[in-house]
């Protein structure tokens, strides 16, 4: 029998500092492709709300193409296809860590799109007027009364997202990046001790999402109040 | 090298390997997805239990599955399990670790739909004289079951995406042959871009499903 | 903006409508509305739906923008400025203070959900005309109890009724002091044992001697208050005159039509 509590013990010293400076490059591409995620997520509601019917339609393409493939897939695309494709570029800069951030943000930005259109579409046209006809201007209108109500809608799914998107940075390691995963593969093998290191690694993941997993249910709580 | 001179070259290649995947990829999807939904269905029962000690492990488990990556849960299964006296083939450990995952998922979409139903039902089944147990089985789940339609649909796609991690327990689906395609040959851009338009064909068909439910169900409120 | 120049001309009115005309692509809702309506007068407008009475309102704060025609309050242009011989739309800017002056009752009440009733009478006065946060909030109060409710102010809009919130809605037009007030079948969307407290204070209002466009079904209500009944039918008035004509004795067959229709429900 296998006696974690034990090997922990022994190990847990070299282990704990090594994955913990790799977890940093997980929350950095963590943080990035959320940004971007966010980013193209705007970029893309607006298109798909827009009036405009070929910007309607790019943005629907868009949507159901990243929300289709696997992230996997996604990531194999962004990083090996372009420097194949256009082989005359110098493609030196393209790092695994840039197209990391690049593939999780396009994929992010579908998901995202779809959830700031449900948080402009849920508002009735008639807040807006309301606001309007008080003699605020549009860009008041959408300050005060617009964008807070939206928030509330789009906060707790944006949120959810963003723990997904934590888990989904462990993918990563499929195309190189030294993150978290890649170093307890490297450990794992090294020292013969999967079973101890993986089990880590999945703790050290948790510590990391659940915080923000409670973050999340407290804003739901905390906006249903005042529906 | 022609990026249209390789398609006529070695697109057919490309292609019929990959589709060989398929069967693998299904294998693991279906196979897990059968996993979740009975373990899931369990678990669900378990947090709405009266009894702390059936709920707070069921708890837990939803809260750890869900914290952590399914990468990492099938890293755990299949070279951890073997430290603890068992090897699993890829197979099992596919279909374990993604079902383990999917389960924890599910269960929460489970319970969605129970509690969606309202407490009246229940108790108009018990003043009949059911059993809590026949209540459930007889009124409540099958009125849950058509919430719980397009959610589970959106739980089938998220799952079928999640099969292309599995080549890294030794599956051979469709992404473990387009790696070894592109070691092949290294031509990735055509074989990554078929790869993904097949999960494409599958996927998004199964999206505008799962959208069509989502609108009969508001349909019926 | 003061009111003294136009003080000295009495005779101008308070509102002043030239040759209206509103089209939704192919369908012509208002085909040339002339009105005029004098500081504190209380006009109310009924006709049949599809007659053009919503869009004629909303044409007014300008949330529709003419196809033709224009309006004026107070002599001032609404929505448009002339530069030259031609007329110009406003900035959103401009477009905001000319609305200041005019409030509006939607039939849905339209109260922002995030904010408290103290909260929705409050917000225009602090971020509009720039008030301080109590000056708002005492104004606010004052206009929450002028409708009854002094007791919901801190109540979100989803714990009030109908009836309750639509009392908000007005609270929140009067906390601006606007010159004119524009009801848009303000009770509509109530249940009937509702109406009665909106219509109460809108009855307030009208004797304390606000201006006011109502646009309504409720033919009692609108013989009572009104000092003048506005019969419109296809995007044109047909008739108008003091109630006890327009209402109770119509020249016309097509508001004599309407009104038996009408009593019949």
């Amino acid at each position: 029998m296998l006696q974690l509590p034990e090997i922990y013990a022994e190990n847990i010293h070299r282990w704990l500092p090594e994955l913990l400076y790799y977890s940093l490059t997980t929350l950095k591409i963590g943080f990035f492709s959320f940004v971007l995620a966010v980013l193209f997520g705007v970029f893309f509601a607006l298109c798909r709300t827009s009036r405009n019917r070929f910007l309607r339609g790019f943005a629907i393409g868009y949507i159901e193409i990243a929300r289709g493939l696997p992230i996997v897939v996604v990531l194999y695309i962004v990083y090996f296809v372009p420097p194949q494709l256009f082989p005359g570029i110098n493609w030196q800069w393209f790092s695994d860590f840039t197209a990391a951030v690049l593939g999780l943000g396009l994929h992010g930005g579908a998901i995202l799109a779809e959830v700031f259109r449900s948080g402009i579409e849920a508002l009735h046209k008639g807040q807006r007027e309301a606001a309007i006809s008080l003699g605020m201007t549009p860009a008041k209108a959408m300050t005060y009364i617009i964008l807070p109500q939206a928030a509330r809608i789009v906060l707790p799914p944006t949120g959810n997202y963003a723990i997904g998107l934590l888990k989904d940075t462990s993918l990563c390691t499929l195309i190189g990046v030294n993150e978290i995963m890649n170093g307890a593969k490297s450990i794992a093998s090294s020292d013969y001790q999967p079973m101890a290191v993986f089990v880590l690694v999945a703790v050290i993941y948790f510590a990391m999402s659940y915080p923000l997993s409670l973050a999340v249910r407290y804003m739901e709580r905390r906006l249903r109040v005042s529906g | 090298m022609n990026f249209f001179q390789i398609i006529e070259d070695k697109g057919w290649y490309f292609f019929t390997t990959l589709l060989s995947g398929w069967p693998a990829t299904l294998t693991v999807a279906i196979g897990s997805l059968a996993f979740a939904l009975v373990f899931g269905l369990i678990v669900a029962l378990m947090r709405m239990s009266r009894w702390k000690l059936l709920r707070w492990p069921a708890t837990a488990y939803v809260e750890f599955f869900r914290g952590t990556p399914a990468l990492v849960q099938l890293f755990v299964i299949y070279f951890g399990f073997p430290d603890v006296g068992y090897q699993p083939s890829p197979f099992q450990a596919a279909i374990l670790g993604l079902g383990l995952n999917g389960a924890a998922y599910l269960s929460e979409i489970y319970r969605a739909g129970i509690e969606s139903i309202h407490r009246g039902q229940m108790e108009a089944a018990l003043t009949l004289g059911m059993t809590p147990r026949r209540a459930m089985q007889y009124i409540v789940l099958p009125q849950a079951l058509r919430t719980m339609l397009p959610p589970m649909t959106n739980f089938a796609i998220v799952l079928l995406k999640d099969t292309s991690i599995v080549f890294t327990v030794g599956v051979l689906e469709v992404m473990a042959l387009a790696r070894q395609l592109v070691t092949e040959t290294l031509m990735s851009a055509p074989i990554y871009l078929m790869a993904g338009a097949m999960y494409l064909c599958v996927t998004i068909p199964m999206a505008r499903v799962a959208a069509r439910l989502e609108r009969q169900r508001q349909a019926w409120h | 903006m003061s009111t003294v120049g136009s003080e000295a001309n009495g005779r101008q009115p308070l509102l002043k409508i030239e040759n209206l005309h509103k089209r939704f692509g192919e369908l012509e809702v208002l085909r040339g509305v002339d009105l005029e309506v004098r500081r504190g007068e209380k006009v109310s407008i009924i006709g049949p739906s599809g007659s053009g009475k919503t869009t004629l309102l909303r044409c007014i704060n300008y949330l529709e923008k003419p196809s033709g025609g224009h309006i004026y309050i107070d002599g001032t242009l609404i929505g448009e400025k002339k530069s030259g011989e031609n007329y110009v739309h406003l900035s959103d800017r401009e477009l905001a203070r000319e609305r200041q002056e005019i409030g509006f009752v939607f039939q849905r009440f339209n109260l922002f959900p995030h904010l408290t009733a103290l909260g929705n009478v409050t917000i225009a006065p602090q971020r509009v005309l720039g008030l301080s946060r109590e000056v708002a909030e005492k104004r606010g109060r004052e206009m929450l109890q002028k409708v009854g409710l002094s007791h919901k102010v801190d109540e979100y809009p989803e714990r009030l009724s109908g009836g309750q919130q639509q009392r908000v809605a007005i609270a929140r037009v009067l906390a601006m002091q606007p010159k004119l007030m524009l009801f848009d079948e303000a009770t509509s969307a109530l249940d009937p044992e509702l109406i009665g407290e909106v219509l109460r204070v809108m009855r307030q209002l009208a004797d304390e001697g606000s201006t006011m466009v109502i646009v309504t079904h409720e033919i009692q209500f609108a013989s009572e208050v009104s000092d003048r009944v506005i019969f419109m039918d296809q995007g044109r008035i047909v008739e108008q005159g003091p109630p006890k004509e327009v209402l109770f004795k119509p020249r016309e067959p097509r508001t004599r039509e309407f009104l038996k229709h009408i009593q019949a429900r």
